[in-house]
């Protein structure tokens, strides 16, 4: 049904959309906790920041990944003679610049579900003799859970379809960091590509809308278990 | 000394100054809404932060600004039952009952669990989740949850105010057994004196941040000066009094008290047994000559100590029963009468209480 390049595109596309939001998941949690519930100097440009690529052409956001982590960049010096890990022409590049996009989407979900949550719980977890760590992993998170659910979704959404920082950083390496929305420009390229194209936007909306459904499923079985609704 | 306070605190506008102590059992704090008791009870708990002051409970200093002691919450080890219960939404009753449970630390005698289960009938509720409680439910669990953290003191911050009054009546008991069977002591802040009577030893009356009187509650009920705290439209006298004798005949019980006997309507408990009951002012009436041939049961001769002033067509009258020892009686009486018996300090007058009047609300 999939031709094998279509396969290894989509697998590619969810390969590398699981890792970006898997890794930015606890630093999304903490960055949402910090603007949630702590006050300090400096809060207002960290929360500019993270909104920075709701707002930023994606292309420029590239570049900045490309002079950071790049072969000469600071940061990619440091990583490549450290950990000897490259991100240029890889996926775990094109996972960077997904992660670094969807970023805003998943630390907006949090927070607000966070801001939601009674701190008088959390108080009343401390009276019980819970350290504040504690309170954080038992109360305050399991009650954000719907909102993290619906961060990880969206944001995962938005990796599975970011295409400018991607191809900036990363470039367009079949295999590596061709992903669906890549490959569909690719296609387009070639003549006569329009039929492959219209496959692999089909497969697009596909999965775009199977992960909305689901996203709605889980939010609400979710509430449900933890007693919100 | 089971708890030893001394604090100062600004909070906005408002100042607290407070110092008090308390001996093991039930300490009622009582004072008008605004007067500061959440305020203080926070404080103690370390959810708010006193500008200076110290706070002792069982010989473990909480809090000293002298020496730059301030436990956070977790390590005061003070149980808190919220007005709102505040259940973990997303545990079970049982998850929630040993969220505390299981953070007792090391070398602390754990708390009975199933017996704290029994007491407060949780057995059922196990399994359910706060969101299907009732109001009375969820308090016993919120109860249920501070006692297994193995608390110094529990505090209640008017735990039955936002339950209508079968569900207060319901929970009631479960207090008292608490204390009995725990043996555990409890801050109770409240402002209805119903509740404080059946419930406290002590008493501790809170006006605009500062403490306006401790003592023991039947003291501090008959100051007529604290009267504009503790309550005018249910003026009464707290008397302490065992359970004396039992007539089955005519299905009456016989109170003794310092200043006398009292019968009452048929209680159900055993001879001994400690009792303390609420005289409401307008349950009492006076003659000057010993009644004869009247239906109420009670009469005491006594001597008027105060009257008290009043705009409205009533006085409070308080008076001294008994001999040798005494206790201490309020009566609602109108002006009129006042005037026309010539009700003043020292005058004798008999006071007389329906058996019928006293109900089962009022006794603790």
């Amino acid at each position: 049904m999939l031709s094998p390049l279509e396969i290894e595109a989509l697998s590619l596309s969810l390969k590398v959309a699981l890792w970006a939001v898997a890794c930015s998941l606890p630093l999304g949690i903490a960055v949402a906790w910090l603007l949630a519930r702590r006050e300090f100097p400096g809060k207002a440009l960290l929360d500019g920041i993270v909104h920075l690529p709701l707002v930023l052409p994606p292309v420029a956001l590239g570049y900045v990944l490309l002079v950071l982590f790049g072969r000469t960049g600071p940061l990619g010096i440091w990583l490549h003679d450290w950990l000897g890990i490259n991100l240029v022409f890889s996926w775990r590049g094109a996972a960077l610049a997904a992660a670094v996009m969807a970023f805003p989407l998943l630390v907006r979900a949090v927070r607000l579900s966070m801001e939601a949550v009674d701190r008088r719980l959390e108080t009343a977890a401390q009276t019980l003799g819970a350290k504040p760590w504690r309170v954080f992993l038992t109360i305050t998170v399991p009650l954000t859970a719907p909102g993290i659910l619906t961060g990880l979704l969206l944001s995962f959404i938005r990796c599975l379809g970011e295409f400018g920082a991607t191809i900036t950083f990363a470039a367009n390496v079949p295999g590596e960091t061709r992903t669906l929305p890549l490959a569909l420009y690719t296609a387009l390229q070639i003549p006569g590509g329009e039929a492959g194209a219209t496959r692999l936007a089909l497969i697009s909306v596909a999965l775009a809308i199977i992960a909305l459904v689901a996203s709605q499923y889980l939010a609400k079985q979710v509430s449900k278990r933890i007693g919100l609704s | 000394m089971m708890l030893d306070v001394d604090l100062q605190a600004t909070l906005g506008d408002f100042k607290i100054k407070a110092a008090f102590q308390a001996d093991a059992g039930i300490t009622a704090l009582f004072g008008p809404s605004g007067a500061g008791k959440t305020s203080l009870v926070n404080m103690l708990a370390g959810l708010q932060r006193p500008s200076r002051g110290r706070i002792v409970v069982r010989e473990h200093v909480l809090f000293d600004s002298g020496e730059g002691i301030d436990l956070p919450p977790e390590q005061r080890r003070l149980g808190y039952v919220f007005q709102e219960s505040r259940l973990f939404p997303h545990l079970s009753v049982a998850d929630n009952l040993s969220y505390g449970y299981a953070l007792v630390p090391k070398g602390v005698a754990l708390v009975d669990y199933d017996a704290v289960v029994d007491l407060l009938a949780l057995q059922s509720l196990l399994t359910r989740r706060p969101g299907t409680l009732s109001g009375g439910e969820r308090q016993r669990v919120a109860i249920g949850r501070a006692i297994l953290a193995a608390p110094r003191l529990l505090l209640m911050d008017e735990p039955l105010a936002n339950l209508d009054a079968p569900r207060r009546a319901e929970i009631l008991p479960f207090i008292e057994n608490l204390r009995r069977e725990f043996d555990i002591s409890i801050v109770y802040v409240s402002h209805n004196m119903d509740e404080i009577v059946r419930l406290a030893d002590q008493l501790i009356v809170m006006a605009d941040g500062t403490i306006a009187a401790q003592g023991p509650v039947d003291k501090i009920t008959a100051r007529l000066d604290l009267r504009h705290l503790t309550g005018r439209w249910d003026a009464g006298a707290v008397l302490s009094t065992t359970v004396a004798e039992q007539d089955d005949a005519d299905k009456l019980t016989r109170l003794s008290f310092p200043g006398g006997d009292l019968w009452l309507p048929q209680l159900g408990l055993a001879i001994g047994s400690p009792l303390r009951i609420r005289v409401h002012a307008r349950d009492v009436s006076l003659a000057l000559t010993p009644p004869e041939q009247v239906s109420v049961l009670n009469v005491f001769a006594g001597e008027v100590i105060e009257v008290g002033a009043d705009d409205g067509p009533q006085v409070d009258v308080l008076i001294n029963i008994g001999s040798p020892q005494q206790s201490q009686l309020w009566a609602r009486i109108t002006k009129r009468s006042q005037r026309e018996l010539n009700i003043v300090p020292g005058r004798k007058v008999h006071a007389m209480i329906k058996a019928m009047a006293v109900d089962r609300g009022d006794m603790g």
